[in-house]
């Protein structure tokens, strides 16, 4: 699904230059949960972020679905993260002046597609929230809203941001059943940056960065 | 992306009527003083571009029409025998004084022009007519000025320079750009009022008969009568214009206040979107994450930049149709016509959208970092 080879991302010029990634190789399969992990700074969210065709890189190599992103238009990327991927953020970013319907089907549309939300509202349990503001749910619950609001249009990967670093321990393994739903059952691949040491036992393999390297790569036995 | 627009637009109540209290007051500014700007364009040569004249012929070097000097009528006939003149009658605008009841007195202009012409009479009536006229020192005034001169009814007799006069009608709206209200009344009975021999004119208002090149007439009055100045209509209503607006400090300071109007409305609304923009800046942001185009993101921010425009300007030519309402039976006038408000609804517009095109540059380059850390 993603195939990343000697990755390089570097901010600034000269004497000011700081590598954020250095060589950074690596694989994604479908259904299967990675997890990066890693001190903060280490380069775990660029690595994310040009997965995700957000950011671009400075030189290396990002095939993603068979497409290589490095070097690719920028007016050509917003397509391919559309078609691609779907976003879980630590902070939600839903839209508080939409409910929680209107934030799912958002995403529907950006694709192009007929809004389809009561079924991922169902599957995440929110079929009841529909009309319910951003503000007026707990953070699990927002949560499952973007999990919902990520799944539109059934992309083949996930991309999520520490997404049960804002939530209690219930919730967060709620968030974690729900991905791991998706991986198993739908066979989609879920990159995810995490610190949180609750959620590791449902990573298929853990990848530890530092200083803009991968220094360890470690398969997990499925939970 | 409208339906997201319109709704981060009304989903902070409290955003959106700074929002809109800010491009109000903007824009309220900007129709105010260019409304201003403009009833002060309007009223410094109203009786010029009343006058259903042609031609306008003078006293050489006289700056403007309420600073005319005599000359003889005698070029009235020399005028009369130029091929395609139709009329040419004596006009009078000179400054006198109009004693009040208690005693004192305020200066006015007299208007005497020719009853049977009527070129620089008054219109708008609405008590009396020109007819009335013909009587014996008959005048006719304005009704925004009756209070000043002390005027409380038709007939009522008055004195202007010493001599009696009686006041036939009113007319209304017709202001004077100066402190002294226009008094309408006969060429005949002008030359009463003001020092003038009878021989004597202060204008000549020339009417070109139908089918002659009024630019034709003009060379061959000039090649007639010799030591005048002769101005087409809008040439004498331009030339007193800009005396007004740049040679007194008056002019030049409603000028300069309907410009600062325009930029302290500008930077108002400009700081206004914008603050209102990157207020979604983080929303934009995740927009852009999902995998908007850059275009969609320009399509929310600039409706709602549409919006708050369309919002606000609603607002304030409601307002400003009031002050201006309100400014009519005052001495300065507002004037908002409608190619002044359509003209202020396209720079809202264009405030708007330009505000906030600098904050698409901001939410366009945007670090993904800021969208995936919470």
């Amino acid at each position: 699904m993603i195939e990343i080879r000697d990755l390089v991302k570097s901010y600034g010029k000269g004497g000011a230059q700081v590598n954020a990634l250095r060589g950074v190789s690596l694989e994604v399969s479908s259904s299967e949960i990675l997890m990066l992990m890693g001190p903060s700074g280490s380069g775990k969210t660029t690595l994310l972020s040009i997965m995700g065709c957000i950011l671009t890189a400075t030189s290396g190599s990002v095939r993603v679905n068979g497409l290589e992103t490095v070097g690719l238009a920028e007016s050509k990327l917003p397509r391919v993260r559309l078609e691609n991927f779907g976003f879980i953020f630590q902070g939600f970013n839903l839209f508080p002046a939409l409910t929680v319907e209107e934030n799912v089907d958002l995403a529907f549309k950006l694709k192009g597609l007929k809004p389809r939300s009561a079924q991922l509202l169902e599957r995440v349990g929110l079929a009841d929230k529909r009309r319910t503001y951003p503000r007026d749910l707990s953070g699990g619950q927002k949560q499952r809203v973007a999990i919902a609001r990520a799944l539109a249009g059934d992309p083949p990967i996930i991309l999520a941001d520490e997404p049960t670093a804002a939530l209690d321990s219930h919730s967060g393994q709620t968030v974690m059943e729900i991905l791991a739903g998706l991986a198993r059952e739908r066979k989609r691949a879920v990159v995810m940056v995490t610190h949180d040491n609750r959620v590791l036992h449902y990573a298929d393999r853990i990848v530890r960065i530092e200083d803009g390297r991968i220094v360890e790569q470690r398969e997990e036995m499925v939970a | 992306m409208f339906k997201l627009a319109w709704k981060n637009l009304i989903h902070d109540r409290t955003r959106l009527l700074v929002t809109l209290v800010g491009i109000v007051f903007a824009l309220v500014l900007i129709l105010i003083q260019f409304g201003l700007f403009l009833g002060f364009l309007d009223t410094s040569a109203n009786v010029v571009q009343k006058s259903g004249a042609d031609l306008w012929v003078s006293a050489p070097g006289i700056p403007h029409v309420n600073g005319g000097s005599s000359f003889k009528e005698t070029k009235r006939f020399q005028a009369l025998s130029v091929p395609g003149v139709e009329r040419a009658d004596p006009y009078a605008l000179f400054f006198v004084n109009w004693k009040l009841p208690s005693g004192a007195t305020e200066a006015v202009q007299i208007a005497g022009f020719d009853l049977d012409g009527r070129m620089g009479g008054p219109w708008d009536l609405v008590a009396g007519s020109i007819e009335d006229l013909r009587g014996e020192d008959t005048v006719i005034i304005d009704q925004l000025y009756a209070a000043k001169l002390g005027v409380s009814s038709l007939g009522e007799s008055v004195e202007i320079n010493g001599r009696r006069a009686r006041i036939a009608g009113y007319t209304r709206g017709i202001r004077s750009f100066t402190t002294s209200p226009y008094v309408f009344t006969s060429f005949k009975n002008a030359q009463n009022y003001v020092p003038l021999q009878e021989d004597e004119t202060i204008f000549l208002l020339v009417k070109v008969a139908q089918g002659w090149e009024v630019e034709k007439v003009r060379r061959a009055l000039e090649a007639r009568l010799g030591r005048v100045e002769i101005f087409t209509n809008h040439e004498m209503w331009r030339k007193t214009q800009h005396y007004w607006v740049f040679s007194t400090g008056a002019g030049v300071t409603t000028l300069m206040g309907a410009v600062l109007g325009l930029i302290v409305g500008i930077v108002v609304v400009a700081q206004t979107i914008y603050a209102a923009t990157v207020d979604h800046i983080r929303e934009f942001g995740t927009l852009k994450a999902m995998g908007a185009a850059n275009s969609r993101i320009y399509e929310v921010i600039l409706a709602q930049a549409g919006m708050s425009a369309v919002m606000g300007y609603s607002m304030a030519i409601v307002i400003g149709w009031f002050v201006a309402r309100g400014s009519e039976s005052g001495n300065a006038p507002i004037l908002l016509p409608p190619e002044v408000a359509a003209g202020v609804l396209a720079l809202a517009l264009a405030m708007c959208a330009g505000a906030s095109l600098i904050s698409i540059r901001k939410a366009t380059s945007i670090d993904p970092a800021m969208v995936f850390r919470g």
